[in-house]
């Protein structure tokens, strides 16, 4: 394609001497594609950390170095060091899960991950606290049930998402088989995964390693995901590159293009934005890999490589403009998009409970509270679901808002696995209100190396304390989706939720209003730095008045704006003004 | 003190009134700085002109904006002719800040008004008992911070405020900087600067005095009969949550007691009963705690002399005969007898002093046939866990504190249990055990050292001691233990050692950790190339610790390296042990 096209300012990218990037591009040219000293830093006897630039490679692996915060200052005192254990995020393309792969992690993460599992805000599974030395029988583990961490972190395409839209089977299962197919064709090739971690021989490789990444892969992490309207459970918005999927009469036909999406800021940094994704066209299934790669080898190619803080994707559209990015991506597709086809979203939650699919078998989507997988008190969430995939003979999907989906239940399952649902204590949706079922923290305190503040931990009781001013205008079953994160990083998509509470300092949040209930919309800052007394006093108030005098099947988000609480954020940059 | 009267002829009224009021404020410890401060500045020869003073830039920074600061402040010293340096609070050697002259801070307030996590443990000994005065000092401090927090730059003020407690001179008021912070900060410095310019007179100089040797007390010497009430500066747990054992690290203060040591010695402690055990004894006794016993012909409260006198827990065989002569009780008697000894030492560690009086109580026991029938308390000895040049007027001790349940209740060792419930500010009598069979070799002979559980201690103090003494001889230590995660003892001192150089090598062995148990001696077995490698260049090898499990399995662990590496048999081996150890090149400390 000849285009008439301005040359871009290259002083910040990859066709730059590694001395002039960010010392990170060093690390990973330097690392010998992605092994490092990794293997020599897991002997180190007298740490449990891996040593020198170790942990940053690692990550690449789908493992992050941690320390047990809530102890941090207590064993600096006695002179040991950091309490280090490793998380361990396991890479499952669209959240699908098999009972046997549900087995054998519940079997790992009893065995090294402190007897609980975790669902994120990605479809997947982390195990928390796991020691240096049962890193590769852990990873081993996971092999015999064909699951890896490959690039579940890293500066590599991330762990792809794809709407669980269950009732629509068919096509579910095409897009996730795509999914699938995404994630296995964008991973890093490396054989450095295998030796490391199976320590298998190193084998030659004709040409190089990475043919796709290169010595230094991306600037930064990269997110794709697969929405299934009329669901946008997977806030396709957030995503580096989001694909809508496109049916007619329930067969797929291809996918909206959406780019530039993406949630992490840094508080009073205002050159640092949340951003929601433009659509930019429209493509057919036949050339997703394609558009793929065009997509990333852009970002490669022009992302910002001195400034990790402005190297996501976004920034690189914003600096170049989103017509020059979106003619560089056709000019590597060598064609043009299609124009964007007509698909309607309606919210970005989950709906718990019974299901019923098209293929007529069953599906229970259960609520877990921020995905957290425990068992605790009366409700013993890790036995039953062991009980259950011990004799299901379905999927098990793990849903973008970190709850579950035990899908495909067979007709002559549904009755026992309803019971064991009841026996475990499992069926919470009935009384829990509608904001709590639409609510997500991110894992925060005290694993979490970033976190200013509670998240995960501290959410519940805070609802508890909201569902009391709902009750009193009358709004237990309104749904309005509510994110906590404990730091500005923005694990649980807080941005773009009708209420937002993003982390400060140890009980202190910023507070935002105004997002779209299916995602569509920023939402804006309405009250900075502040503790739980402001925050509930300010729910009160705007929850009463929402009650009050809302329109006819307003949303909360809709109203902030409309009552004048915040204006409207129609573009990422204007998030901060 | 009381030789403040005659005012020196060469100091006019005033400054004598000065010196009076400042040498009543101060406690031994201080006065004795002072007075070496002072014998310092005579002894320093002083130009005519006025001295230029040294600078110093330290930064705590948690996101990087402090140490960009502290980077620029220096620049833009240079740039009028002053020779700064810059260092980062989280690896800043604390003892050097007595080495200070001028100080400019640059540190960031972090979670709730807190210092960078960085900077905590300079922040903690700065705020701490521990701190030194400061006087003589000039500091001003930029603190970076961001208002929409309630407490703004709040370790920037606490720091400013301690400074000054401890009696440094401020250059320049404080100067608070938001998130914009390039700018203030910018000006700030250079304000603060261009009163350090190289040609200022030396402000805050202090004046010349004669040396105040007339008010160092005069020297007592303490020993094991008259030990120094040493107080506590510090006791923490060294083994973290969830761990089997409790072993503290206790610094005391010995400042101005006279008493020298060097690495290789212990302290002896004369311990206190349990104070609640002592209630026991009365009460089970149904003695009174006023009534009076003789001790050695003297007379003694017998409140007294079961809380320090005596040996209150451990029944002797001389107390079981007694009891037994004056029950009756048949058993009892026929355990005394020769040949019993195994019976005995199993009734012995099931039955204390208290256990005797409840289970077998004694019709007319007197207060003082008990007390005639008890042994003196005897001070228990700890290797010392420092070294006098690396911490001058301190003792450090690492002690595994003994707690075990007995009859359904918790029993205590008698100084360890008193070791570690000694509050700071309290005081602990003590002394210095000598132990001259326990020595560093010349600087430049390499080191192994062989520690399992508290047994590290001496080895704390050595690698101080090498490290003050600048001493090229390589240092490789073995460690033992139960748990990595929770008895790793000393943990991070050791890695900032291996990260310095100061420590050659380490290796460990955790006993609880895997399927098989591992212990020191097999990790030296492990290294038995490079073990012989280094006993051939010369090196000096120590063990410390258990006199059951350790010393023996290192033994024979060095005996096998010997015959594996050098091709002695076990006899030739064995000999070369026995003239290592006549050389003096193999040292053993075990208890
Ligand atoms: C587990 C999870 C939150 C959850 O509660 O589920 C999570 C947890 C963490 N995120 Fe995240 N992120 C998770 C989804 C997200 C999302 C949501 C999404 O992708 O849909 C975002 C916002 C979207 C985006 O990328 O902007 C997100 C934006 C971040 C960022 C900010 C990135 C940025 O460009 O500004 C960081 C920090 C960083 O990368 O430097 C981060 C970093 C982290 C780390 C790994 C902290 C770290 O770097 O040391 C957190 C580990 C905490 C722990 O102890 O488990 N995480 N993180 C989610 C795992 C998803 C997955 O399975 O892969
Ligand atoms: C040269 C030297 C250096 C030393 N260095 C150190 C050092 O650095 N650190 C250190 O911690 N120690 C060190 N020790 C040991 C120390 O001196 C004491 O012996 C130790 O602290 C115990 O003393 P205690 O007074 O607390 O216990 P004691 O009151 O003496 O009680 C110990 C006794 O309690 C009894 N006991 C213990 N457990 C049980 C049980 N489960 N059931 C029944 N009875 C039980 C046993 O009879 C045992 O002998 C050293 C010793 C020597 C000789
Ligand atoms: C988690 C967190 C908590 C903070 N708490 C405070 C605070 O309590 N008071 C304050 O003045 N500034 C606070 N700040 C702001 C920092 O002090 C400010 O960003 C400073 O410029 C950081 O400097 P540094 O990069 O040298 O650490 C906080 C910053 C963070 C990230
Ligand atoms: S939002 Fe912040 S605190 Fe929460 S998990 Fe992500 S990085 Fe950690």
């Amino acid at each position: 394609m000849n285009l008439n096209r301005s040359i871009p300012d290259r002083s910040r990218d990859v066709s730059q001497p590694l001395e002039a990037l960010g010392p990170d591009e060093t690390l990973k040219a330097d690392s010998n594609y992605l092994r490092g000293a990794i293997s020599s830093g897991l002997l180190a006897e007298i740490t449990a950390a891996v040593p020198g630039g170790g942990p940053k490679l690692m990550k690449f692996h789908g493992l992050y170095q941690q320390d047990n915060r809530d102890i941090r200052d207590e064993r600096r005192r006695q002179k040991l060091e950091p309490a280090y254990a490793f998380m361990v995020r396991v890479r499952l393309p669209g959240g699908v899960c098999t009972p046997g792969q549900w087995l054998k992690l519940d079997e790992l993460a009893r065995t090294y991950g402190g007897v609980t599992l975790r669902l994120t805000t990605r479809q997947t599974f982390q195990l928390h606290g796991v020691l240096k030395q049962h890193l590769r029988p852990l990873i081993r583990g996971l092999r015999e049930v064909l699951l890896d961490t490959k690039s579940a972190c890293g500066d590599d395409a991330r762990g792809v998402m794809c709407g669980v839209n269950s009732q629509l089977s068919a096509l579910h299962g095409s897009v996730s088989a795509i999914a699938r197919r995404a994630s296995d064709h964008a991973i890093p090739k490396t054989g450095a995964y295998r030796e490391i971690w199976y320590e298998e021989e190193r084998q030659e490789v004709p040409r190089t390693e990475e043919p796709f990444y290169g010595g230094t892969y991306l600037p930064r992490k990269f997110k794709i995901g697969f929405a299934i309207p009329p669901s946008n459970d997977i806030d396709v918005y957030t995503q580096d590159l989001g694909l809508i999927a496109i049916a007619s009469q329930g067969r797929l036909e291809g996918f909206n293009v959406v780019i530039g999406g993406s949630m992490g800021r840094t508080d009073r940094a205002p050159e640092t934005y949340p951003r929601l994704a433009d659509l930019i066209g429209f493509i057919s299934a036949d050339r997703v890999l394609p558009l793929i790669d065009a997509v990333m080898s852009v970002q490669r190619d022009y992302g910002d490589r001195v400034d990790r803080a402005h190297a996501r994707f976004k920034y690189t559209i914003d600096e170049k403009g989103l017509d020059w990015i979106k003619a560089e991506i056709e000019r590597r597709l060598g064609s043009f998009l299609d124009p964007p086809r007509e698909f309607q979203f309606t919210s970005n939650s989950d709906a718990v409970g019974w299901a019923t699919g098209e293929d007529g078998r069953f599906h229970y989507t259960l609520f877990v509270e921020n995905g957290r997988i425990i068992d605790s008190g009366k409700r013993s969430l890790m036995e039953g679901l062991r009980m259950i995939a011990r004799l299901h003979d379905g999927a098990f999907l793990l849903t973008p808002n970190q709850n579950l989906i035990i899908a495909g239940i067979a007709p002559h399952n549904r009755d026992v696995i309803e019971a064991l649902l009841r026996e475990h204590g499992l069926i919470n949706s009935e009384t829990a209100s509608a904001l709590r079922l639409n609510s997500m923290a991110c894992v925060s305190l005290p694993t979490c190396g970033l976190a200013m503040a509670e998240s995960e931990r501290y959410l519940p009781t805070l609802l508890s304390k909201i569902e009391e001013i709902l009750a009193r205008h009358g709004l237990q079953t309104e749904p309005i989706t509510l994110r906590m994160t404990g730091c500005p990083n923005g694990c649980s998509r807080p941005y773009n939720a009708e209420i937002g509470l993003t982390g400060r300092a140890p009980g202190k949040y910023n507070l935002y209003f105004g997002g779209g209930f299916h995602g569509q919309r920023l939402n804006k800052m309405y009250l900075e730095n502040v503790g739980e007394a402001s925050i509930l006093t300010t729910l009160e108030d705007i929850l009463g008045h929402f009650a009050r005098t809302r329109l006819p099947g307003e949303h909360f988000g809709d109203f902030a704006i409309r009552a004048g609480y915040v204006p409207e954020v129609t573009e990422g940059r204007q998030f901060n003004d | 003190m009381n030789v403040l009267e005659a005012p020196s002829s060469d100091l006019t009224h005033e400054q004598w009134e000065l010196v009076v009021a400042l040498v009543r404020s101060l406690n031994q410890a201080q006065l004795l700085w002072v007075s070496e401060y002072l014998a310092g500045r005579v002894q320093t020869p002083v130009s005519g002109t006025a001295p230029s003073r040294r600078l110093t830039i330290l930064f705590g920074s948690e996101t990087g904006n402090g140490a960009e600061i502290a980077a620029s402040a220096a620049d833009s010293a240079r740039g009028i002719g002053l020779h700064p340096t810059v260092r980062d609070l989280a690896d800043y050697k604390l003892r050097l800040l007595m080495e200070e002259e001028d100080l400019l801070f640059i540190t960031s307030t972090h979670g709730e008004g807190d210092p960078p996590h960085t900077a905590e443990p300079f922040f903690e000994f700065l705020e701490g008992r521990k701190a030194p005065q400061l006087s003589g000092k000039r500091f001003a401090v930029v603190a970076l911070g961001d208002s929409t927090y309630e407490k703004f730059c709040e370790a920037g003020r606490r720091l400013d405020r301690r400074l000054e407690e401890l009696g440094a001179s401020r250059l320049a008021a404080r100067v608070d900087c938001d998130v914009d912070y390039e700018k203030n900060a910018a000006a700030a410095i250079s304000q603060i600067l261009a009163k350090l310019g190289p040609c200022s007179p030396g402000a805050g100089e202090p004046p010349l005095l004669p040396r105040l040797e007339a008010v160092v007390p005069s020297r007592t010497i303490f020993d094991k009969r008259h030990p120094f009430p040493a107080p506590v500066v510090d006791n923490v747990a060294l083994t973290g949550r969830g761990s089997s054992k409790e072993t503290r690290h206790i610094e005391l203060s010995i400042a101005g007691s006279g008493m020298t040591f060097e690495p290789g010695d212990a302290l002896g402690v004369a311990p206190a009963n349990n104070p609640h055990l002592v209630e026991s004894l009365l009460a089970s006794a149904g003695f009174s705690p006023d009534a009076g016993v003789l001790i050695d012909g003297q007379p003694v409260r017998l409140h007294e002399a079961l809380t320090s006198k005596l040996e209150i827990v451990r029944v002797t065989r001389r107390l079981l005969r007694f009891w037994a002569d004056q029950s009756g009780i048949s058993e009892l008697g026929a355990l005394c007898e020769e040949g019993q000894a195994e019976l005995r030492a199993a009734l012995l560690k099931e039955n204390h002093v208290i256990d005797l009086l409840r289970r077998f109580p004694l019709r007319d026991l007197s207060a003082q046939s008990l007390v005639d029938n008890l042994r003196p308390l005897q001070p228990r000895l700890y290797s010392i866990a420092s070294s006098a040049a690396f911490a001058p007027g301190e003792v450090h001790l690492t002690v595994a504190v003994v707690r075990y349940p007995l009859h359904g209740e918790p029993r205590h060792g008698v100084a360890s249990a008193f070791l570690a419930d000694a509050a700071p500010e309290t005081s602990v009598p003590v002394f210095v055990q000598s132990n001259p069979h326990f020595r560093l070799p010349a600087n430049d002979v390499p080191i192994v050292m062989i520690g399992a559980g508290t047994g590290i201690a001496p080895f704390r103090a050595f690698l101080q001691e090498r490290e003050m003494r600048g001493a090229s001889g390589k240092n490789w230590l073995f460690f033992g233990e139960r748990h990595f995660r929770t008895d790793f003892l000393y943990q991070t001192e050791w890695q900032a050692h291996l990260h310095s150089g100061l420590l050659t090598r380490m290796n460990v062995a955790f006993s609880r950790e895997g399927t098989t148990k591992t212990y020191a001696q097999h990790r030296l077995l492990e290294q038995a190339r490079d073990l012989y490698a280094w006993l051939q260049d010369g090196c000096h090898i120590y063990v410390c610790g258990d006199a059951v499990g350790l010393t023996p399995g290192v033994h024979a662990a060095l005996r096998c390296v010997l015959q594996q590496e050098g091709g002695l048999d076990l006899h030739a081996a064995e000999e070369h042990l026995t003239s290592l150890r006549s050389s003096r090149r193999y040292q053993i400390d075990a208890y």
